[in-house]
């Protein structure tokens, strides 16, 4: 991913926690497959499993890659699930003020790039969207900005460190990354200061 | 990685188990202890099988089956094919490893962040990590313990090691008396309610001051267990000899030479004077009352005379529709319908014990469901020889076989769509307990209370009749 240019889902939500973003009964699978199915699944289907009719997922109106959420996005259990479901559902991009901390690592550990961005530019995207749900964001992941099509005077820059950039860019594997440290993590158990007995 | 100058706990731990550290790259961070379980693990095993390799350090992981499991009748199989499954899918998965696991029947199997302290795995100075974000529990002891998502458990598996941003330290201080009946669940419902649920984001949390000196472990653990819900990367209290009281003789405690060695090297990690923190926070113990949340949030939390406060945004609004209450209302006199004392917040003996000692000779009330649920077989069995088995049996409340229960709705135990429940579990998020179910956080203490009036009061005055 360098540059993503998509419509949003805009979910005006804050402290969206992983509950919700995939319940716990739903976390029951033993492969990464298929949990983009029951991505919101108690804010999106009734006790009937119809779909309820206000909850933005169902409104054709909304459509895109990237996901526009309130700050806190995130937050509670750090099951990497919640990420599984965003990525599996079609959401390459998950934008917010705020991010937890640990869904922000799972979601970059699976090449969805979690965009903090102002309060302001928050608020400036979400009444965009809501006066006009055809506006698109554009995201250049190389120089780490991302700006409202047509507002590109008013760009925002964001923060990611060089090795989750490349990986992202690369599709590059974190555990490929440890397994060629191989010696030095050998070398480190072999000099600490103090080992353990367990 | 070593300097004179003054050093906080965190720092201390953190530094001495980076095998690497790069400019704008992610510290590789040396793991001592990774537990798992049946729910964070399954992929992560599917990926070193996808790889052919071994995991790293069979030695320093441990693993436990408590998500899934039912909390009656464990000597059957599981009812339900998924948990089951997934539960199998664990044993398999340790078998082909050779993983340590304490499965179902075991004496040692319970909720992984229960037995790792109760067994003496969890120490001082150790790096710890578990597909769980509760992991948090475990810096109790001056470990650096956090929660990690599947990717990062095979991160683990396979190397022992971890990507890591190192996070900003905070202290939090909690000095002075605490009120007759105030717990360390109130301290840290406290904290997060004026902190927010992500006050903490971004900070690796060091509590501290006498308040929190002078808990007990199980006082500690309750507070290290909810640094995750301000949004902390995890919770840290430095080790003194509360905590070598605590771990000395467990099974896994270091024995002998191994044990003064041990001890004389925890006792170099509590923070230099002079060491400096990112952000602090200072709080009067006597300021806390018992707490009780209102909201679908931890942090939306008040004192139990309070009334539940205005929603100042959309998202307050929405917590408050589910939640079922009004703006003005108050805390005290609300009715409840199911009482869980459980969890790796609260399920450890103390707990049971503080529970026992307030029903004793009092019954709950009518239509009201109790159930208590120890944090591991150890605790049941503590439990059971304490008679405490038979106190709860005179209140009618019921005591259960170890696990996760109604924490989270992914067992058998939930509570129905919007009953309200008193919990000492972490988490009152939308459909935590089960879809619809309406959950109110406090102590063990406010909970037990609850039970026996039927409705939320106020712990304190019925301490002062007793």
């Amino acid at each position: 991913m360098k540059y993503t240019k998509s419509t949003c889902v805009p979910l005006k939500i804050e402290n969206v926690d992983t509950d919700q973003i995939i319940p716990a009964r739903f976390l029951k699978a033993t492969t990464k497959e298929g949990f983009g199915d029951n991505l919101f699944r108690d804010w999106r289907y009734d006790k009937q499993d119809q779909p309820i009719a206000d909850f933005v997922l169902n409104q054709d109106t909304y459509k895109g890659e990237i996901l526009v959420a309130g700050k806190n996005f995130g937050c509670g259990s750090s099951r990497e699930h919640a990420a599984w479901a965003i990525g599996d559902y079609g959401f390459k991009i998950v934008v917010s003020s705020f991010f937890a901390d640990i869904f922000r690592g799972n979601s970059l550990n699976n090449g969805i790039l979690p965009l903090i961005v102002s309060e302001e530019f928050l608020a400036e995207l979400f009444t965009d969207i809501e006066a006009d749900p055809s506006t698109t964001l554009e995201v250049d992941l190389e120089s780490q900005t991302a700006w409202i099509s047509g507002k590109e005077n008013n760009k925002q820059s964001f923060e990611i460190d060089d090795y989750k950039k490349m990986c992202l860019i690369n599709g590059y594997d974190d555990i490929d990354y440890l397994l060629s440290l191989k010696e030095e993590i050998a070398q480190y158990e072999s000099n600490r200061a103090y080992t353990f007995n367990v | 990685m070593s300097s004179n100058k003054p050093r906080t706990l965190f720092e201390k731990v953190w530094d001495s188990h980076v095998v690497q550290r790069k400019e704008n790259y992610p510290d590789v961070l040396y793991i001592d202890t990774h537990f798992i379980h049946e729910v964070t693990s399954p992929q992560a095993f599917n990926g070193l099988r996808a790889r052919g390799i071994e995991l790293a350090r069979v030695d320093q992981t441990w693993g436990t089956a408590d998500h899934n499991v039912p909390t009656k009748d464990q000597h059957l199989p599981i009812k339900e094919a998924l948990s089951r499954h997934q539960v199998e899918t664990l044993h398999k998965n340790c078998d082909e490893f050779g993983v340590k696991l304490y499965g179902l029947g075991h004496p040692f199997q319970g909720i992984v962040h229960v037995i790792g302290p109760e067994l003496g795995v969890t120490q001082p100075g150790k790096t710890i990590v578990c597909g769980d974000s509760h992991t948090s529990t475990h810096g109790a002891f001056g470990s650096i313990a956090f929660g990690i998502g599947t990717s990062q458990v095979e991160q683990v598996m396979s190397s022992q090691c971890t990507l890591q941003n190192k996070p900003k330290a905070m202290r939090i201080v909690v000095d002075g008396e605490l009120q007759e009946g105030i717990t360390a669940k109130d301290i840290v419902l406290y904290v997060i309610s004026k902190l927010s649920a992500s006050g903490g984001t971004g900070y690796f949390v060091e509590f501290a001051g006498s308040a929190i000196q002078g808990l007990s472990m199980e006082g500690r653990m309750t507070v290290c267990n909810m640094s995750i819900e301000m949004g902390a990367r995890g919770g840290i209290i430095a080790p003194d000899q509360t905590t070598f009281d605590y771990l000395e003789g467990r099974e896994f405690s270091p024995k002998g030479e191994a044990w003064d060695k041990s001890v004389a090297y925890w006792k170099s990690l509590p923070t230099d004077d002079g060491a400096t923190f990112d952000a602090e926070h200072v709080y009067d113990a006597a300021d806390i009352a018992p707490m009780v949340t209102y909201g679908t949030n931890p942090g939306m939390g008040v004192g139990v005379d309070q009334s539940v406060p205005t929603p100042e945004s959309a998202s307050d609004k929405k917590a408050l529709e589910y939640m079922g209450l009004k703006e003005g209302e108050a805390i005290i006199g609300k009715p409840i319908d199911y009482v869980f004392i459980g969890s790796c917040t609260n399920a450890r003996i103390e707990d049971l014990r503080a529970v026992a000692e307030f029903v004793k000779g009092k019954k709950k009330a009518d239509g009201v469901n109790v159930w208590i649920v120890p944090g591991s077989k150890q605790v049941e069995k503590q439990a059971i020889a304490e008679g405490l088995d038979k106190i709860y049996a005179e209140a009618g409340f019921e005591l259960r076989e170890p696990g996760c229960s109604a924490c989270l709705g992914m067992n058998e135990d939930k509570v129905p769509a919007g009953m309200y429940c008193i919990s000492t579990s972490n988490r009152n998020f939308e459909g935590r307990q089960g879809p619809g179910a309406r959950t109110l956080l406090a102590s063990p203490l406010t909970a037990a209370a609850a039970a026996v009036n039927g409705h939320i009061v106020d712990v304190r005055e019925q301490l002062a009749t007793v």
